[in-house]
């Protein structure tokens, strides 16, 4: 198969895209403008506009992102693992399902050692109050 | 038309091309109309839950008010926000609506068809990569909704795109270490794998109950339905991120909402209900023919169809969290448990395969057992008092249990036991 598997989705990106792009410009046709002083401005609820949306916001919402990247990071490390540790846990191949060598303990291990760190910098995390959202 | 062939389609080359274009151009018709449908059906079921009627005024049973919406949002004059920064204001729906509708790609939604050209697998793409895909596009979906909350100069959106964006990436989290336990069963990312792992070793609704519940909440999360739809909470951000979007704007976030919805139903139906098996037979696991797979298409539409009913089913019965609960829920209790679980698993697997029990009936039901007992004990014996009580409350544990001794008690909680009390009302 190869790369030849991935055309399809090339197909379908490229015509959602075209679709995307027909969708905003049919629209933008069809539509007749009439706009006016009021109509352009933002919404707030019916009063007129104090000051704009370009304010400072919550530093939190940083901290989740920042956050977020540590602990994805994680996740993307243990998709491999999770996908490798039949094979890793099996001295023998692996006959429909079944393992036909000696039970291995490598795996469980690495990932007992990876899970201890990833718990040290939750706890930490959790500590400094980070994940307190108030 | 010559005999069926047996051998993949993707040998041939020619063929190929043809059937994919093919795929893509029906998948995105079906798709729309899927959605399109979805979104009246949102209306009859809420409708249904309320005792009330739903819109039955356009064609037999109101089948063509999602026409007749489509058509007036495509007539309806376009507001843009003056100071808004006008580029990223249109890319951001466009952007919305194309990770959904792309995100799909890789579920199988049938057995495999014969064709006079070789088998073909039904699924857009049969990527090695499986759902990983899936979850890369679908969180792509995020600039959308943060470009769309930015651009437009306002408040109630700005605050709606921000929550959202920290709702999803929070979820993606407890939703990516929920899979894992998958994977371990499976050992292959390819849906297709996880769907024959399934046939053989048992539906993982049953093989990894927790990890199901723990999914399903993330999915939820994710496609921002109630009870998490905090990024556009009506009764405090007006509509949340897209409160500027008007016209057909508009309606590429309602459509990339409850596309993300069908894909979030379809990859929890392939993960943990065996995808396209059907249940209590060995038949449709055999040799590809046309009437299994028009048979598996149906099986595959109704769990699909059974979870597009479970989110709309929650959003008209339960309420809104609160946001401090939403974060904690997914930091402070999603994310440890999954990882705990995951060791759980592994650790269990590895026991078996010393006991001799690999695959099979026997290693399903020890696999169910255990589930019932981690889930037994999550939520009765560390009850909402202990390992919820951040998304229940912000009273210490101690605190909560000297309030139910007294309430259990009888004398406590009582208006005028505490007269110091300023809610007068």
């Amino acid at each position: 198969m190869g790369l030849q598997a991935y055309l399809p989705v090339l197909m379908l990106m490229g015509f959602v895209l075209l679709n995307a792009a027909i969708i905003i410009g049919l629209s933008q046709w069809a539509m007749r403008r009439r706009p006016t002083q009021v109509k352009s401005e933002a919404y707030e609820s019916g009063i007129p506009v104090v000051g704009d949306a370009r304010e400072r916001f919550s530093v939190k919402f940083y901290l989740v992102a920042m956050l977020f990247i540590v602990f994805d990071i994680e996740t993307v490390f243990l998709i491999p693992w999770g996908t490798a540790f039949r094979r890793l846990s099996c001295t023998g191949p692996i006959i429909d399902g079944v393992c036909s060598g000696a039970t291995s303990f490598f795996g469980l291990g690495e990932m007992l050692v990876f899970m201890a760190i990833l718990v040290v910098g939750l706890t930490y995390v959790w500590r400094k109050g980070a994940l307190q959202w108030d | 038309m010559g005999p069926l062939l047996m051998t993949p389609i993707s040998d041939n080359s020619t063929a190929f091309l043809i059937a994919s274009a093919i795929k893509v151009l029906v998948f995105f018709g079906v798709y729309l109309v899927t959605v399109a449908m979805l979104t009246l059906a949102e209306r009859k079921v809420s409708a249904w839950i309320q005792d009330r009627h739903g819109p039955n005024r356009t064609g037999p049973g109101g089948l063509l008010q999602p026409a007749a919406d489509g058509l007036k949002n495509f007539m309806k004059e376009e507001l843009s926000p003056g100071a808004g920064n006008t580029i990223l204001f249109s890319l951001a729906p466009a952007i919305a609506f194309s990770t959904a509708m792309i995100s799909w790609a890789v579920i199988p939604f049938a057995a495999p068809v014969p064709t006079p050209w070789g088998v073909m697998s039904l699924a857009i793409a049969d990527l090695p990569v499986g759902f990983i895909f899936t979850l890369a596009i679908a969180s792509l979906g995020v600039f959308g909704i943060t470009l769309a909350g930015w651009s437009s100069n306002n408040k109630y959106s700005l605050l709606g795109g921000l929550r959202s964006s920290a709702q999803m990436i929070s979820y993606e989290i407890a939703m990516g270490m929920s899979v894992i336990p998958v994977l371990l069963l499976a050992g292959n990312v390819t849906l297709g794998t996880i769907i024959n792992q399934q046939v053989t070793g048992g539906w993982n609704i049953l093989n990894l109950t927790f990890a199901f519940l723990t999914f399903l909440i993330s999915a939820f999360a994710e496609t921002n339905r109630l009870p998490f739809d905090l990024p556009e909470a009506e009764s405090e951000l007006v509509a949340g991120y897209h409160t500027e979007y008007s016209s057909m704007k508009f309606s590429m976030f309602f459509i990339a909402e409850y596309a993300n919805m069908l894909t979030a139903s379809g990859l929890m139906a392939t993960l943990f209900l065996g995808g396209w098996d059907i249940p209590f037979t060995a038949w449709d696991n055999g040799e590809p023919s046309v009437l299994k797979t028009v048979l598996t298409l149906v099986s595959f539409a109704l769990k699909t169809g059974f979870f597009l009913f479970l989110y709309m089913w929650i959003r008209w019965t339960l309420p809104r969290f609160r946001y401090d609960q939403l974060m904690s829920l997914g930091w402070r209790f999603l994310l440890p448990v999954s990882l705990g679980y995951i060791v759980l698993i592994a650790t269990t697997l590895l026991v078996l395969q010393l006991l001799g029990i690999q695959a099979g009936v026997l290693q399903t039901g020890i696999l169910f057992v255990l589930n019932v007992i981690v889930l037994v004990l999550m939520f009765v014996v560390f009850d909402r008092g202990r390992l919820l009580s951040p998304t229940t409350s912000k009273m210490s544990a101690a605190e909560m249990l000297r309030l139910r001794s007294l309430d259990r008690a009888g004398s406590a909680l009582v208006p005028s036991a505490r007269p110091e009390s300023g809610m007068g009302d």
